[in-house]
Formats: C-alpha cells, structure tokens, sequence
C-alpha cells in the first residue's frame, strides 16, 4: 500500500513543483525546485516535508511553537500510554482509558486553541478572540480532568 | 399568534400595528409573551389524564422509574447508585444502579429537594407525574432556539416552538403522568442538537463543551443517545465529503467528542461501551478521520497547489477506506461488539421477528403505518419536505445537519412507531422553515416600488458592463418586477395558512384528549346513558397484594406486569419489563404454558407463592394474557423447543382457540386454566362466553390442582392464585385432589399394581 501512494504522490508532484514556487513567490525553494522536476517518487515526498518543515520554522510565531512543543509532549505521553497498555495489558481499563483520554482530550483541546489563535485563520472565527479561546481552553480542560479523574476511581 | 391578529386586521390598524412591531424591546416583549404561553399550552394540553382521572403514574415503565425515585429520595444517591435491587427477578436480582439510566430519578430528586428548600413540600409522585410537561415546556423553548439557528425568519423559531408544544408526536410520551426516560430525554436531545449547531456554526470550545456536558446528560436518561451519537458524526462526516471542512468543525466536533465520550463513560450502565461497540464506533472514526483532514489541510496551506489537493483526496479516502477495513476487521475478531439485537432489527427489520421473540413481542416495535404519522403530525407532514426542501435551497452547514437528521429519523421512525418520537423535532423544525417562508412572503404588505427595481438593475447593469451606459430603458426590455403584489392573494394565502394553523391546534387538541390521555392502570368506559364508569381492577387487585400477602411472597406474572406489582403491590416479582435475562423469561413462559405437573416443580424451584394472570374475557378487555399467550409460547419454545411447541397449541385447522374445540395442549395449559377456572359458573349453563375472542366455553370449566384462586377482582381482570404447598402424605397434586373431590374407587382393586423397588 505505501508503494502505491508513493507512486500516486509522484504522478501528483511532479507538476506541482512548478506552481509551488509561483505561489511561494519569493521563497528559497527554487534550488529544490530544480532538483524535483527532474521527477523520483521519494524526492518528491522528500521535498513536500521540507517545504512545510521551512514553513514552518519562518511562519510560525513563538507562542504557537510552545503549545506544538506541548502537543508533541503529550502525544509522547498517550503513545507511552498506549505501548505500556499494549505490553502490559489492560487489567484497570478504566485507568487505561482514563489516562489515554486524557492525554487524547488534552491534545485536541490544545490543537483547537492553536487553531483559535492562529492569525491566518482569524477570518474564520470571529466571534472567538485570543484571549476568550484562552478561556474556553481552561474550562474545557477543566471539565475533562474532572471526568477523567471521576473515571479513573 | 402574532400572523393571526395581523391578517384580520384592516391596512390601516395594519400599518399601526406593523409599526408598533418595529421597536426592539416590542419585539423582545412579545417574543418573551408568546414563548410564555406557548410553554403554557404545552403544560395545559398535557393535564387531561389528571384532570379527568387522577395523578397517577401510567403504564408499566414509569412504575420502576417512580419507585427507584422514591428510593432515591428515601435513601439518597450514595445508595441509589449502588442499589441491588431483591425484589426484582427473584431468585437473581438486580443491580439496579449499574442498569438503568439515572437521569430521570435524579432530575425529579434534585426537584424534590430543591422546592423543600424553597418550602415547598410537594409529594414526590407529584413531582414524577408533572415532570414531563414541565419538560415539555422546555423543549418548545429549545426547539426556538434550534430553529432561530436555521433561518433568519423573526417567525421560524416561534412557530417551531408551537408545534414542538402541542405536536401529538410528542405529547405521546409526554403527558402527566407518563414518568418515563423520553420525558426529559427530547428536551435533551433538542438542546444537544441546538449546542451543537451553534458550536459548529461558531467553532467554539466553550459551546463544544456545553454540547458535550448535555450529551453526557442525555447518556444519562435514555438510551436513545445512540442516535446522537451517530448523527452528530454523520453530519460532520457529510459536511467534509461535501468539501465543508473548516477548523470550526474540528473544533466543535473533536471537543465534543473528547468530553462527552468521557462524560459518557461515567454512566455505569454505559460504562466501556463507548469504546466497545459497533454503536459508537462512527464517532470515534469520525474523531480519528477528522485528525487526518485537519493535519492534511495543514500541509496544504503549507504547500499550496492544486495538484497536491487531488493527491490529499486520493489519501484521505484511501486512508478512510483502509480504517473503515480495520473496523471490519476488528468487529470480526471480537474486539469490537457487533450491533446489539435491538439496534440491528432496526437494519434488518425481519432480524427479531425470527430471532429475538421478545423484542418483537413488543408492540411498539412494530412498523409504522402511514396513518399514524398524519395522525401524530396533521399538517406537519406535508410542510415537512417542504422544509427540507428549502434547507437544501440555502445549504449552510446547519442546514446539512437537518437533512441529515431528517433523511435518518424517517427511516427509523419508518422501522419502528417507538421512533417517531425522534422525528417529531425535526419535522417541527423543518415545518416551521416553510411556514414561515409562506408567511414571510406574504404577509409583506408593501409592495416594492418598479421603478426602483428598474433603478436598482440599470445601476447593477452599469456596474457590471463597466462603462456603457443606458440612460434609459424601455419597460419591456428590463426584467420584470417578479413576486406576488395583489393584496387580495396575499390576504388568502395569508388566511388559508391561518386557518390550516387552527386546524392543527384543533387537531392536536383532539388527539391528545382522545387518544393519549388514558392511564392504562384505571380503564374507563361509558355507561348506556353517558356516564362514566371507570373500571379499577389493577388496582384492587395490587392493593389485595399489599395488604393481605407475607411482605416477601413471591409473584409470579408474565413480564408485562412485573413493574407494577413491584410499584403498587410491593412484592418480589420474577420478572419484569426490564427483560435483561430472556431464559428467566423464558421460564417463566414455560411455566404458564406446560401442564400443571411440569409447571408446578418450576414454580416450586422459584419459590413462587402467588401466580397473577390477566384476564378480559368478561369484560371484551383485549389486553389480557391469553392474547399474550403465543409470544409466552414462542420465548419458551426459543429455550426449550423438544418441551414447549407452538404447533400444540393450534387446533388441527391451525386456529387459535379457547372454546370447547381447542387443543389438548392448550386446555392443560396452566394460562388456559388459569383464565377460565370457575368461569362458565358465572353464567347460565350453556351461557358462558369469552367477549374477548367471542366464542362460547363449554360449561365444565378446568380443574386446577396445584393452585388454589386466592383473589378474582371485581370484573375478573386479574386473577391471583396460590400455589399449594406438597401434600402432607406424599401424594402427587392430582391424587390428592381426586381424593378430595370424593373419586374415591368404590371397589378396592384386588390386582397389585407393578411394583417398583424401594431403594433406601
């Protein structure tokens, strides 16, 4: 199946490349630009991750990479979960499930605030400013440590 | 009510009255007023069954929710949540608190102890009994807010809230008096679905986790939370294949799902559930699924290109595709648990009729007849589509979500008449859109102005054209002016609408005071000269339980009745409408329909002193057990199919009859016994008729010899028999009573009979 959509990504990228650089404008792409046209599966894969990995380091703003450092330390947790679980077993279940959700909540609660308080995605939530996104968070948090500490007995 | 006075109203009180309407707080204060009496007449229309009889709980459910709300209020909520329950399923019991839905009983006991704070003491059977149209006010009033998401219209949500109020679709499973989960669950069910809209119209998390926290409230009263649970996914996942997908999606949806699973798994009736079923498996794939397309959509704003776009559908459907195989492929290996028999009866509607007798045994479980949904929705159901019509016409996101809800909720309620209910607020909703569309378009008095509308297009059309100019048109070029301004058609239209309005009050009125406002537990009926003669057998016959049993003598009833003896009787019942255990059932089943020496050593292994039937041969009372006789047949025969067959107990034609040319098997049937035991003594020989199944009995009525008739209500309703201790002396029942009966042998038979050998 990954060779698959590896080749599907191919047939996809290899004209991307072109309108990349169009859109991005100024951008430093151009070099890698060159390098894809010349069209293997895996550079182009290699290329896109790049992109957005530049991308991401020249656009985001500081805040926001401390709740992605965040994101990633629970997804760290809940994977660490998920493989004690996994090796362990799951006699309290409700611990497991308690734990895991809770990291699962948190992630998504923090992923939504990061949404919220994105600028490029401000046109989309007018109602919701910074700093009311900040408190919708905390008492979306708190109500989720109160059910799983509830469930976790 | 405010279109009503408009329309009759001449144009000049009509200008004075619309501009009265202009200034806000007129418009808040009438809208607060009209919201008032809608809920009042939501309240009003619901009190027909206490007005007329009593305030009594109705029917068989509410009975165990009114006396485990009565325990709660008695022993407080540490001990109703762990309540093991003796007197329920007798040899078993019941752990009542980890199998039942404590919304109900804990709303009415917050009730309770709320209004004793206030100092208003008021009986807790009068809290139960007016608890649903109390909450029936409440659900118009959400049923306001649903709809004012849906429409811009100033009269969507108002005229949403009158049907949701007086709709008999509703009123069915609301009227005082019926203390069931549906009660409070409809509210619940339309706020949910208002929470929702609105956090995904706003993408808001506090508003997500409102959705969740009411959701976690409806987990707690019925178990008809599923439909939330698959149709809030639904809606999402309809909306991103639409190419909907905006991070407020993500937001309300993964919020909601994160907490209100959690909320949901601390029910201990539901429990792991949530992760454990093929039930709740589309929101939890949804939630995964909708992870994807929210970091997908990330890249591609990091990576813009079309090109890309394609490739990230492609991989989002292959990846779709391949978890959706996983489930499969999950559900196959057990780790998943398929649908539960009552929710897949609903996809394969002939699953429980061959499988599960005794989900099919209930008769709300059958399917729905077209006359039934005029008769529950009068003209609802012809705006109905109408509505859904115009949701499609606008397609916002919200308005997805109603066509959603109302292509599933008319299948189901197709499927199963119980499931109407669930359709009842979407067609309100859906009706109130074309209704107030009609109204808005005709009871705009002023016309507008031609000559501005021609203005209007030349200024458009210089806009447009960028530069050339027509000074002026002639009228038959531009476009004419499209829209009704005879007032004359607007007054009819107006006015047929109005009088449709009436109609359905009428209507509603009708049904709810005819059809739904009888308690089950007291039969009414009318004497020759018009008077009313109300016939309170059950209650006689429970009260004689009550008073003249041992505290813990055990009834034996079929399943229907379990609940209201443990209601009104008080006494261990072996089985009740809570049919968690079918053998139990079963047993019970087998019991009545064997013979006497079969039955009898059942009744002795479950210590059973007294055994109820129902019976309405007297009376022409339908509902009796020998009506009920089969299904008992049919759930024993699914356990014990060499000892109990159904075949028996037709006559060699292949009738069921009760007359003298029944069969074998169904004369010795303990319920055949049971019913008609002393019964031809009523009448004059030869006299003695069944008005229910209308035949004539033979005059020599059934013997019984394990029990003794130990009460007959006053018109032969419910018959309570004991069972008889073993014989002093050793004897078999049916020697003794032989003995008893004077059939002794005149002669002493001189030949030994075969002797077996005694064993020590």
């Amino acid at each position: 199946m990954a060779k698959k959509s590896a080749s599907a990504a191919a047939a996809a990228a290899a004209p991307t490349a072109s309108t990349t650089t169009a859109d991005s404008g100024a951008t430093s792409t151009t070099t890698t630009t060159q390098m894809v046209t010349k069209g293997s599966a895996s550079s182009s894969i290699q290329q896109t991750i790049f992109t957005v990995i530049q991308n991401y380091q020249k656009t985001t703003p500081q805040r926001t990479k401390l709740l992605d450092a965040f994101l990633g330390f629970i997804a760290v947790v809940g994977a660490l979960q998920f493989v004690y679980c996994v090796l362990a077993g799951n006699f309290p279940f409700n611990a497991f499930l308690s734990g895991f959700s809770a990291t699962v909540g948190q992630f998504v609660l923090t992923v939504s605030l990061r949404i919220q308080t994105t600028e490029a995605n401000k046109a989309e939530f007018p109602s919701v400013s910074p700093e009311r996104a900040f408190a919708d968070y905390v008492v979306g948090s708190l109500i989720l440590h109160f059910f799983c500490i509830n469930f976790i007995n | 009510m405010a279109v009503a006075t408009a329309t009759d109203a001449s144009s000049g009180p009509l200008q004075l009255a619309a501009s009265l309407g202009k200034s806000q707080s007129t418009k808040a204060l009438l809208r607060v007023i009209i919201l008032c009496f809608i809920a009042a007449a939501a309240v009003a229309s619901r009190l027909f069954s206490v007005i007329r009889f009593e305030s009594i709980i109705h029917e068989f459910d509410p009975w165990f929710n009114f006396r485990a709300t009565k325990y709660l209020v008695a022993n407080g909520f540490y001990s109703f949540w762990d309540w093991f329950d003796d007197r329920t399923w007798h040899p078993l019991g019941r752990v009542t608190g980890g199998t039942l839905y404590p919304g109900l009983m804990v709303t009415s006991g917050v009730i309770y102890h709320a209004l004793r704070a206030l100092a208003v003491p008021i009986d807790i059977r009068n809290i139960c009994v007016l608890l649903a149209p109390a909450f029936s006010g409440l659900t118009a009033f959400a049923a306001y807010l649903l709809t004012n998401e849906m429409t811009p219209s100033p009269s969507a949500g108002l005229l949403a809230a009158v049907f949701m109020g007086i709709t008999p679709g509703y009123i069915s499973r609301s009227v005082a008096g019926s203390y069931d989960n549906e009660a409070i669950a409809i509210f619940l069910l339309v706020f949910t679905f208002y929470l929702w809209i609105k956090a995904l119209k706003l993408g808001s998390m506090l508003w997500g986790a409102l959705c969740a926290l009411f959701y976690g409230y409806m987990v707690a009263s019925w178990g008809g939370y599923a439909f939330i649970t698959c149709l809030v996914p639904l809606h999402s996942f309809v909306l991103v294949v639409m190419g909907r997908y905006s991070s407020r999606l993500y937001v309300a949806y993964t919020t909601w799902y994160a907490l209100g699973t959690l909320a949901s798994m601390q029910i201990p009736f539901v429990g792991f559930l949530p992760v454990r079923t093929s039930e709740h498996m589309p929101a939890l794939g949804i939630f995964g699924f909708l992870q994807i397309v929210a970091f997908l959509e990330y890249v591609r704003s990091a990576v813009p290109s079309r090109q890309f776009q394609t490739f990230l559908y492609l991989s989002l459907a292959l990846i779709f595709g391949v978890s959706l195989l996983g489930l499969v492929g999950l559900t196959a290996a057990g780790y998943v648990a398929p649908w539960s028999g009552r929710f897949y009866s609903l996809w394969d509607t002939n699953y429980a009729k061959i499988h599960i007798p005794i989900i099919a045994s209930v008769s709300e479980h059958q399917p729905t007849a077209w006359p039934a949904f005029f008769f529950d929705l009068n003209m609802l159901i012809w705006l109905f589509p109408a509505g859904v019509y115009l949701c499609f016409q606008h397609l916002a996101d919200e308005h997805v979500f109603i066509i959603v809800y109302s292509l599933f909720a008319s299948y189901f309620a197709g499927v199963m008449v119980r499931l109407m209910l669930t359709l009842t607020p979407v067609v309100c909703v859906a009706a109130a859109i074309a209704l107030s569309q009609v109204l808005d378009t005709y009871l705009v008095i002023k016309s507008p102005n031609p000559e501005d509308s021609i203005a209007d297009e030349v200024v458009e059309d210089t806009t447009k054209k960028g530069g050339k100019k027509f000074p002026t048109l002639l009228r038959g070029v531009s476009a004419p002016v499209v829209g009704i301004y005879n007032v004359a058609f607007k007054f009819l239209l107006a006015g047929g609408m109005t009088v449709y309005l009436l109609i359905f009050v009428q209507h509603c009125t009708w049904v709810t005071s005819n059809a739904y406002s009888s308690p089950s537990v007291v039969l009414a009926s009318r004497m020759p000269d018009g008077s009313q003669h109300i016939i309170d057998d059950y209650r006689e016959a429970y009260q004689w339980l009550r008073q003249n049993t041992k505290e813990d003598a055990k009834i034996m009833s079929w399943w229907d009745y379990g609940y209201q003896i443990g209601g009104m009787a008080d006494r261990p019942t072996l089985v009740d409408n809570n049919t968690w255990n079918n053998t139990h059932i079963a047993t019970v089943g087998k019991a009545m329909s064997s013979r006497e020496e079969v039955s009898y050593p059942i009744m002795r292994q479950h210590e059973v002193d007294y055994v109820l039937v129902v019976f309405g041969g007297l009376l022409g009372y339908s509902g009796d057990d020998i009506n009920k006789f089969l299904w008992m047949v049919r759930i024993a025969e699914g356990i014990w199919p060499d000892e109990v067959k159904e075949r028996d107990f037709f006559t060699a034609r292949g009738e069921y009859r009760v007359d003298g040319d029944a069969s074998e098997t169904m004369k010795n049937s303990l319920m055949y016994k049971m019913s008609y035991y002393n019964y031809a003594s009523l009448f004059p020989p030869g006299q003695a008729t069944d008005r229910v199944r209308g035949v004539r009995l033979p005059d020599t009525g059934p013997v019984l010899n394990t029990l003794e008739e130990a009460y007959t209500s006053e018109n032969w309703i419910i018959r309570i028999y004991k069972v008889k201790d073993l014989d002093n002396i050793g004897r078999d029942h049916a020697a003794a009573a032989s003995f008893d009966r004077g059939n002794k042998k005149r002669k002493a038979t001189k030949k030994r009979g075969p002797r077996t050998l005694r064993v020590d």
